[in-house]
């Protein structure tokens, strides 16, 4: 069988309007009809008519669980169609897998990168090509393409050496070294500092006049306004409409992502009689490879305020709160926790049950929702029941206790779920994080740490966890927020401490500072200017 | 022409009823395949082959005990691997645990016989055979929780070294150099457990049913069976809740252990009276099947290993009353098995055939409804798993 099938009939002809028509003289580059796919009785996708054009850089947006991702993996043959037709430049295809997406010059540079930590750069970008195996004219041809669009890479370095934003410029080369026409990008600025999304966005700019299509997936507006042309709005799997990025506004592209007005302010008010809650003095941590995660680390926690963590993802904002919560082997340093009536205690080397044997109302939201701070497979009663499942003396679990909790979590924070016996891994994203949040607030924490409280997770549900946040600080409860979304923190924090490799490069007020300098103290190691 | 397209796609959940129909016809199907096998292979009735399993397994008040029994010792090891396969822990030497707990009993009952109070023995007997089972359990668990060794592996070698201790503590006891045991105290009957209401069967069987309740509970209600199974879904969580996570691998395995300290008692001073390399007979590995069909489920596995053991049982019957092979039961037990274990693909997965047509149908977006997929939508991304 032919894996591109030639259709005569003109699908110009057939097809309905479907929005904006008023650039139609730049050339279509894909055209995805009537697009449906299920998985179970989930609808991802339903009857989506998708149109990418040529020289244009297309934003997807929608809230999580909209088909973004879906849509795009049916064009990079990761998934195939239901029902619908793809057409690529004017021809109808089938894409059956990677390898017929890159033959038709689509390349996807997805969340997760898919690259071979030992190889280098040149071989991770030949790798899966046919013809003969030559290394150096690959290695010229990338130097080629790197000169051409600024990219900064080294092509003999192996992938274990390079940052996070040098894999993913190892993903675009690749995609343009496969002659790649039609470029999707999944959420590629989640990992990367406000300076590297700059530069990537220049590079973007740089491909789309030189004629390439472009789509990116993102949750950011922001982002949305600087960089696309059109943007095309995703809602519960269905295409919305289009929108002309010039002539629309991040509320008008909120409202119809959600489908009603949503308000996009977080309140801040002033720390009530903030005291010290947690006095973290000089702390190292080492790995079990031998890499020092953490140098000398101080700070304090007070109490009725929110303490944000801002940081390049991986500079050791996990093993500072895993330290913290007890679940981080520390090598030097001290953890106190300071009672109301001003009597310490010692957290440094205590397991996390002896933490709660002690009487320190310690609640901890992880970064690894389903891998840590729930149990996928778990019903919500059951995944509530893993802080109370302790509660009595009988050898039987009580869970009448944790029924009745769920209930009260799922009222309180509106978890849309069927019943409570559903496995929590089938609830989307946002409903995950409220179950999760919703039992780590339920023991009234004196402390609530929150590792990327909001990753992933839609408008609507982002703005119910901030305000679950706010709600404990106005308790009195001390927070630390470690997020990436500058903005946000900067919205929300009243101190943020800036980590850098491990140190801090600095604590200063988030009613004050700007997103520059705290993205310039974001790769400052220990305040001194690094070399990059 | 229409070209047909197939894929499979994997379901969301299929509600319960619509699953056992679904298996319930993988074995009537299955045992079409198996009379059409049986036709063609030996020109017999199908049918009356199958009687004649029946028959094998039920036709006399004898060979009805004799299943229930088979079933209840079956289920008993089942019911020993289960907690641990709940775990994520590949326990596959029920073998050696039983065999070391029926060497204990055999110990006990073969020095201390006669010399002391029957009913002391007996007790006596049961705390060696329990104590020699959570050894033979407690060996591989410490290793896996201290330094993470592969259990299955572990596990399986220690069926080899139970096997071997007991030759030869047969070699050291029986001078005679036949290597058999022979039966201990078949003179005097001493530590040999009596018949109950005049049925040496009922006591295993009443032991098999306590075992079933006692596991069905602890799994499903115990805060030990909530700590193995959060254990068993993920160690991270079970860790970031203080979980102490050696310690359940190791209580886990140690009431593994002591179930199979049970059947080995039972084996050795209800039924066998001797030991043997042999005692377990296998069924540590049956035992998996009859979990695994059961998907851990202690109620739902008094049926996984009643069909296993009627279709063996019935074989002896197919080979002397038909004149066939007692292989020939085999090969149907084989083709049931398949069929079951197979049919939890398309419980899990459905397949979808589409039809390509070569038209655009313009008109479907008319019938569109707001559907509403609310919140109970998956991740995106997180289907491929």
């Amino acid at each position: 069988m032919k894996k591109i099938e030639r259709n005569n009939i003109s699908y110009y002809e057939q097809r309905k309007n479907i929005g904006i028509n008023e650039m139609s003289n730049q050339q279509i580059a894909v055209q995805m009809e009537n697009i449906t796919k299920t998985f179970g009785s989930v609808i991802a996708n339903k009857n989506v008519d998708l149109e990418i054009r040529n020289g244009e850089i297309l934003s997807l947006l929608g809230e999580n669980g909209s088909g973004k991702t879906t849509l795009m993996n049916m064009l990079s043959g990761i998934y195939a169609p239901d029902e619908g037709r793809i057409f690529v430049n004017g021809e109808e295809v089938r894409i059956k897998s990677p390898r017929d997406a890159y033959e038709l010059g689509i390349g996807m540079v997805h969340q997760h990168y898919k690259l071979i930590d030992v190889l280098t750069a040149t071989e991770n970008i030949i790798l899966g090509l046919d013809g003969k195996l030559n290394i150096k004219e690959a290695t010229a041809q990338i130097k080629e393409i790197c000169d051409r669009y600024g990219f900064d890479v080294d092509p003999n370095q192996k992938v274990y050496d390079m940052s996070v934003s040098q894999k993913q410029t190892i993903e675009i080369v690749k995609m343009l070294y496969r002659k790649a026409q039609i470029l999707i990008l999944d959420e590629p600025t989640a990992v990367l500092t406000p300076q590297e999304t700059d530069k990537l966005f220049d590079v973007l700019r740089n491909m789309r006049n030189d004629g390439k299509a472009i789509v990116i997936i993102t949750h950011k507006m922001h982002e949305v306004e600087s960089l696309s042309d059109r943007v095309a709005v995703l809602r519960s799997g269905e295409l919305i409409g289009y929108l002309v990025t010039k002539e629309t506004n991040a509320t008008e592209m909120t409202n119809m992502m959600v489908g009603k007005s949503v308000s996009l302010n977080i309140t801040r008010r002033e720390p009530v009689d903030p005291k010290d809650r947690v006095i973290v003095s000089g702390i190292n941590v080492v790995s079990e490879d031998g890499i020092q995660k953490l140098k000398d680390v101080s700070f304090t926690v007070r109490s009725g305020e929110i303490l944000g963590i801002a940081g390049i993802s991986g500079c050791g904002q996990k093993e500072l709160l895993e330290a913290i919560a007890g679940l981080q082997p520390t090598q030097s340093g001290s953890i106190k926790f300071v009672n109301d009536d001003g009597s310490e205690e010692e957290l440094l080397g205590m397991s996390p049950t002896q933490i709660t044997e002690k009487g320190v109302k310690l609640s901890f939201v992880p970064e690894d929702r389903l891998g840590m701070g729930l149990v996928g497979n778990m019903d919500i009663t059951d995944n509530i029941m893993l802080r109370s499942f302790r509660r009595g003396k009988a050898p039987i679990a009580d869970r009448k206790f944790s029924r009745n909790l769920a209930g009260e979590i799922v009222d309180d924070l509106q978890v849309v779920t069927p019943n409570l016996q559903t496995p929590i891994r089938r609830l989307s994203g946002g409903n995950v994080q409220k179950v999760l949040v919703g039992r780590e607030i339920s023991t009234s924490p004196k402390v609530l740490m929150t590792a990327y409280a909001v990753r992933g997770l839609d408008i609507n549900s982002s703005y119910a966890i901030y305000d679950q946040i706010n709600l404990q600080k106005e308790k009195g409860c001390a927070v630390v927020y470690v997020g990436e979304d500058l903005d946000v923190l900067l919205e929300l924090a009243d101190r943020i401490l800036v980590l850098c490799a491990g140190q801090v490069s600095g604590i200063v007020d988030g009613r004050t500072i700007d997103k520059n300098t705290l993205g310039m103290l974001m790769t400052k190691v220990g305040g001194e200017k690094s070399n990059e | 022409m229409n070209k047909f397209r197939i894929h499979i796609a994997k379901r969301d959940t299929m509600p319960v009823a619509a699953a056992w129909a679904i298996r319930i016809g993988a074995i009537v199907l299955a045992l079409l395949l198996g009379s059409l096998l049986t036709l063609v292979l030996t020109g017999k009735n199908p049918l009356s082959v199958l009687l004649t399993i029946v028959q094998g397994a039920f036709g006399t008040e004898r060979k009805i005990w004799t299943t229930l029994r088979d079933t209840s010792v079956l289920l008993m090891f089942g019911l020993a691997v289960a907690p641990a396969f709940k775990m994520r822990f590949w326990n596959i030497g029920a073998e050696g645990q039983v065999l070391m707990s029926g060497l204990g009993t055999a110990v006990v009952m073969f020095f201390l016989g006669g010399k002391i109070n029957d009913g002391l023995l007996i007790i006596l007997m049961l705390v060696a055979a329990i104590v020699c089972g959570m050894l033979w359990a407690f060996i591989p668990a410490v290793i896996k929780a201290k330094w993470n060794t592969n259990e299955t592996l572990s596990t399986l070698m220690l069926n080899y070294i139970a096997a071997q201790i007991v030759s030869m503590f047969i070699a050291w006891a029986v001078p005679s150099g036949s290597m058999k045991m022979g039966i201990i105290n078949q003179d005097t009957n001493a530590g040999w457990l009596p018949a109950l209401f005049g049925n040496k069967h009922i006591l295993i069987i009443i032991m098999a049913l306590l075992i079933t309740a006692f596991v069905f509970v602890y799994i499903k209600y115990g805060k030990g069976g909530y700590e193995l199974t959060v254990v068993g879904e993920s160690v991270k969580t079970a860790r970031y809740v203080g979980i102490k996570v050696e310690w359940v691998i190791i209580r886990t395995m140690l009431i593994s252990g002591a179930i199979c300290g049970i059947i080995g008692f039972l084996q050795v001073a209800g039924v066998e009276h001797t030991i043997s390399p042999n005692t377990a007979g296998g069924l540590g590995f049956t035992a998996v099947l009859v979990a695994w069909m059961a998907k851990l489920n202690p109620i739902v596995m008094i049926f996984t290993s009643m069909l296993i053991v009627v279709m063996s049982n019935g074989a002896g019957d197919v080979a002397s009353s038909l004149g066939l092979n007692a292989s020939f039961s085999d090969i149907l037990t084989g083709i049931i098995l398949f069929f079951l274990i197979g049919c939890e693909f398309f419980i899990n997965y459905k397949i979808c055939f589409s039809a390509k047509n070569d038209k655009i149908s313009s008109d479907v977006t008319d019938s569109k409804e707001s559907e509403s997929s609310g919140g109970v939508e998956e991740n995106e991304g997180g289907k491929q798993s």
